[in-house]
């Protein structure tokens, strides 16, 4: 009997794999184990469209093509342990799946902010269609909502709430909303923009702890202030999901470290021919930048790392005879991200944050505008608000 | 032939599709998505990694 791949996370990744393996050539088994209950579906649009109106399941889940009708999707379970030696997974319902080749593809969670006083209801996390949809039951008019985070979800979920008649208050640890991507004069254009339509932000601030008794009333700032507080919303990054990992002596050290071919690297830096991560948890080099491994947690690389490991991945169980060849194949995704806040539509590609140098080379930064951003003489990325045929134009310029 | 369907109440004209395919996919001088609704087959990968890289979830294959 043939062992089917498996692929563990049921998000647009997983279903990219599948997807992948069946476009190159690989006809065999593929078993899907997630676990959400849902199918695979779109996260962009739940700190945006979600948010804003009532939007279902249906509306953001992935149409799922015919050619991977049948792969066996076992949702709402998960991946609790993993042996590398054996070949096996094995399931929240004490289930061991065997396999021929392993993807990984579990991602992030939320990050949660530690209080003394945590315990207490209407405390929000956003990354799941399921935190979008009990967010957005809050999202009434004239609730406080206090979000913890200015980063790019953090403003998101601000110009939603504000559009939606919030009283929305961003409590941030630098000095401008989305500093460390946009660098300084960007984020503090937004973060104008963002006070011209009523968003507080309480900069270089931290919060301390919660009040309330059982639900969130307040938050306690670092400055000893209270600011009053119904909907709390904790936008503070994501950790991988690794855990499930452990004893395999795989490195894990912020991710899952991968090869060009997204297999899988040891402690000891052997690699493991049938094991493969993709997506948001993948830690890997990408040579247009330079040779650190990184993770990228931009929309576009479950996409091209689920490709990348399909390609792999049919050429190795097909034995085709350029397999070899396939995975000397160099990988370097373009790294690609926008974000919609009230309109102004940023569009960026490379990695902003190894920038030393930021540059205004188009337009005016109160109006539309386009940055270059610079590591020495190596340009490193573009962020434009609007002008999105020019950002584009510097895309080839990664390749 | 493939049709190619783009639901414009969706497109925030992102562009991703351009790059993938490039033959079928436009952004013009207002910077708005402009594309051809029908393509030779050879055309179909090319539309189909357009489809995966949509930011909205906007493109589809009209089979």
């Amino acid at each position: 009997m043939q062992h089917p791949v498996i692929i563990v996370g049921a998000s647009m990744g997983g279903l990219r794999t599948a997807e992948s393996l069946r476009r190159f050539g690989y006809l065999g088994p593929i078993t899907v184990i997630g676990e959400e209950i849902h199918s695979p579906y779109n996260r962009p649009p739940l700190s945006k469209e979600v948010l804003a109106t009532e939007v279902s399941h249906q509306a953001v889940a992935f149409e799922q093509r015919p050619a991977t009708a049948d792969v066996n999707w076992i949702l709402g379970t998960k991946a609790i342990s993993l042996d590398t030696e054996h070949n096996t997974v094995t399931d929240s319902n004490g289930e061991v799946h065997q396999y021929s080749a392993l993807v990984i593809a579990t991602g992030l969670r939320s990050k949660r902010v530690n209080f003394r006083n945590g315990e207490l209801a209407n405390r929000f996390a956003l990354r799941t269609l399921d935190d979008a949809i009990a967010l957005r039951e809050q999202f009434t008019e004239g609730k406080n909502v206090v979000i913890i985070g200015g980063g790019f979800i953090g403003c998101e979920v601000a110009a939603t709430a504000v559009k939606l008649g919030c009283n929305v208050t961003v409590i941030h640890n630098a000095a401008h909303p989305m500093l460390r991507p946009l660098g300084e004069e960007l984020a503090s254009e937004m973060q104008k923009r963002h006070q011209a339509m009523g968003v507080r932000f309480l900069l270089k601030r931290s919060a301390e702890d919660l009040v309330g008794a059982s639900h969130v009333e307040g938050v306690l700032l670092d400055d000893g202030k209270t600011i009053d507080c119904d909907v709390l919303v904790e936008a503070v990054g994501s950790l991988p999901n690794v855990e499930w990992l452990s004893n395999n002596n795989i490195n894990r050290n912020d991710g899952v470290l991968v090869d060009s071919a997204m297999r899988v690297i040891r402690k000891d830096e052997t690699v493991i021919s049938n094991v493969f991560a993709i997506g948001d948890v993948a830690r890997f080099v990408n040579s247009i930048f330079d040779l650190v491994p990184r993770r990228v947690e931009h929309w576009n690389i479950p996409t091209e790392t689920a490709k990348r490991a399909g390609s792999v991945i049919a050429a190795m169980l097909n034995k085709t005879e350029n397999y070899p060849a396939i995975l000397d194949e160099p990988f370097k995704p373009v790294p690609s991200f926008w974000t919609d806040q009230y309109d102004n539509h940023i569009l960026a590609f490379g990695l902003l944050g190894l920038a030393d140098k930021i540059s205004l080379v188009a337009g005016d930064v109160q109006g539309e505008c386009v940055f270059e951003y610079h590591r020495g003489d190596q340009l490193v990325g573009v962020c434009g608000i609007g002008m999105r045929s020019i950002v584009q134009s510097y895309r080839t310029k990664f390749i | 032939m493939i049709k190619i369907e783009v639901d414009m109440t969706k497109c925030q004209h992102y562009g991703q599709c351009v790059f993938e395919a490039p033959n079928i996919f436009r952004l013009n001088s207002d910077d708005k998505l402009e594309y051809t609704a029908e393509a030779d087959d050879s055309e179909r990968a090319n539309v189909e990694a357009a489809v995966d890289v949509c930011p909205m979830q906007a493109i589809r294959i009209v089979e």
